[in-house]
């Protein structure tokens, strides 16, 4: 472990790669900050000017009811970040759970998981999420659920095909040897050399989450008022549209940096051959 | 057609059909068999025990689920998923009146998007790691990785709002002429290639290069080819196979899009009548539409492999 900390310090980013970075963090402390700084809370009608320009009062515009976006963006950003990430660390972390079992045992339940989860990968994500939404009804619970279930057979694929890998190196089979249990081989043996390459499927399935809860959001069967994320802004002011309001743009435009500065950093992550973890 | 090869085609379409089995067991068991009162929900509260139970009945919910899937099962491979809980009419001639202009807006799709990708995909492979190839890079990275309603949305700003150009909304219904066929499907048609040409530019500008980076190709290089008949006669034809996979693969994600900018754009089409028929909680349509779009996103995923084995010539002349 000390190997992967030391030369997690030597890790140098590419410029671009630290712009992901900087607006990625941007994005969780808002997240986090929201309600304190927004200058409005989320229902309050501010101006009586609806889907209004850029002000000075209100700079992201004012969106259908005459509510400040601005404001509308921070809280909605809570929403975005928070509930994708919940549902990606599910995601992973049973993905990468079944993975790491299904390695270390191998034999039927290897083949059996291997082959469900496939069956799951086969359906289009949006379409599965609109089956689940139409007999469960859009609570914020089955939409973690749903991403989470959806996104967790992509990363159990990635974390297998890690995990065989390693499972055939010698460390592996001298603890078999050493009659270690199949728990101890999957935390203590395997684990640690798959953390790289597993945090950057996090990011990526991140990524995939964002697209498809603002996706469903936006189809008016995510997120249900009175909270609203990303996706239900832009279509709440849908009308706005023809007029070029920023009401409808600004929360798109929030989605596209936070999604492009995700793909940045993991584009830009040191390979596991640079960090030099000996393979 | 050796029979390695045939035997891997026999593989590949079988195991899609068991896919499209378990799928089928998924969309039953998302829909049917997970809690909520599908009775209920659609006469609403106010409703009598003896209207529920009437229509629980009618609808076989009170016989065990695995009698209702093989009814159910039984009905689709028959053609009749059923009638819409909603209003009453069979689902096939709700499909029948949908599916159509679906089909009509997938194929104009690709046959805009798929020359364009090409093209670019390949002159970015040839032109690796200039200004052009970069700006590409970063365009199309952009667009994979923004929601397909904002490639909507801001191509429609664009195009619609701020040029002039195209007009924002589509009507299907009366279309006389050519120039208003095009007026009408412009928007839809040029939003949804954005969304499927950068997924199938990015995948046919590896699959070139992958060729590009081969040892032959370097012989060619040094035999001193012109760059064109290195493309043109030396790569090209090895990468088709792959390019033809990822035309294939691309084309699949025309599913998610599509699901999208009918909504945007009002189109009547299937991906729309699925939506509605999600928020009206009308089961046996999200049903069939579901394993429709399956079936079909399956079968792009099964030609894309098919290809790729076809394509292989060390399959080919064994």
């Amino acid at each position: 472990m000390s190997g992967t900390v030391a030369s997690a310090r030597r890790l140098r980013l590419p410029i671009t790669g630290a712009i992901g970075a900087t607006v990625l963090i941007f994005w969780l402390v808002v997240a986090v900050v929201a309600p304190w700084i927004a200058p409005y809370s989320a229902g309050h009608v501010a101006s009586p000017d609806v889907l209004g320009p850029i002000t000075r009062a209100f700079p992201f515009g004012t969106d259908y009811l005459g509510r400040d976006m601005l404001s509308r963006v921070l809280l909605g950003a809570r929403i975005t970040v928070g509930v994708s990430l919940v549902a990606t660390l599910l995601a992973c972390l049973a993905g990468v759970t079944l993975a790491l079992a299904a390695a270390a045992r191998g034999g039927w339940l290897d083949a059996v998981l291997s082959r469900v989860l496939d069956a799951v990968i086969s359906l289009p994500s949006l379409l599965f999420g609109l089956v689940v939404v139409a007999s469960l009804g859009a609570s914020m619970g089955v939409l973690i659920a749903t991403a989470a279930v959806i996104y967790t057979p992509g990363a159990y694929r990635t974390a297998r095909a890690l995990a065989v890998n390693i499972n055939a190196l010698d460390f592996v089979t001298v603890a078999r040897a050493r009659g270690e249990g199949t728990f101890f081989i999957m935390r203590e043996e395997i684990l640690p050399n798959l953390l790289l390459p597993v945090l950057t499927d996090f990011g990526l399935r991140f990524v995939y989450v964002v697209l498809l809860l603002s996706g469903l959001s936006f189809l008016g069967l995510g997120i249900q008022p009175p909270y609203a994320d990303w996706g239900s802004l832009v279509r709440e002011n849908l009308e706005g549209l023809v007029d070029g309001s920023p009401a409808v743009i600004m929360p798109a435009v929030a989605i596209a940096t936070l999604t492009i500065a995700v793909n940045l950093l993991i584009d830009n992550l040191p390979t596991r051959r640079e960090v030099g973890d000996g393979r | 057609m050796n029979p390695v090869m045939l035997r891997l085609i026999v593989t590949r379409v079988a195991v899609s059909l068991l896919t499209l089995w378990i799928v089928s067991v998924l969309v039953f068991g998302a829909t049917e068999l997970l809690p909520g009162d599908v009775a209920q929900a659609v006469l609403g509260q106010a409703a009598t025990q003896d209207a529920v139970a009437g229509l629980r009945a009618a609808l076989h919910l009170d016989q065990p689920g695995w009698l209702r899937y093989l009814i159910w099962l039984g009905g689709l491979l028959r053609g009749d998923p059923g009638r819409s809980l909603v209003n009453q009419l069979p689902v096939t001639q709700l499909i029948g009146s949908r599916l159509p202009n679906s089909l009509l807006l997938a194929a104009l799709t690709a046959a805009f998007s798929v020359p364009l990708a090409l093209t670019l995909g390949i002159t970015a492979a040839v032109k690796r790691g200039s200004l052009y190839d970069r700006a590409a890079n970063l365009v199309t990275v952009g667009v994979v990785s923004v929601p397909e309603f904002l490639v909507a949305t801001l191509a429609v700003l664009l195009f619609a709002v701020k040029l002039h150009w195209l007009p924002a909304l589509s009507s299907v219904r009366d279309i006389h002429s050519v120039e208003q066929l095009f007026r009408s499907f412009a928007m839809p048609v040029v939003s949804l290639s954005f969304v499927v040409m950068a997924q199938m530019a990015r995948m046919s500008r590896a699959a070139l290069i992958g060729t590009l980076d081969s040892s032959y190709v370097e012989m060619a290089v040094l035999k001193g080819a012109r760059p064109a008949r290195i493309v043109l006669r030396h790569a090209l034809p090895n990468a088709l196979g792959p390019i033809v996979n990822a035309v294939a693969l691309s084309l699949s994600f025309l599913l998610g899009g599509v699901i999208i900018i009918e909504t945007i754009f009002n189109y009547p089409g299937l991906a729309k009548l699925m939506v509605d028929a999600v928020s009206t909680r009308d089961m046996p349509v999200v049903q069939a539409c579901a394993m429709i779009f399956c079936a079909g996103y399956l079968l792009l995923t099964t030609l894309a492999d098919i290809v790729a084995i076809v394509s292989n010539p060390r399959l080919r002349y064994r």
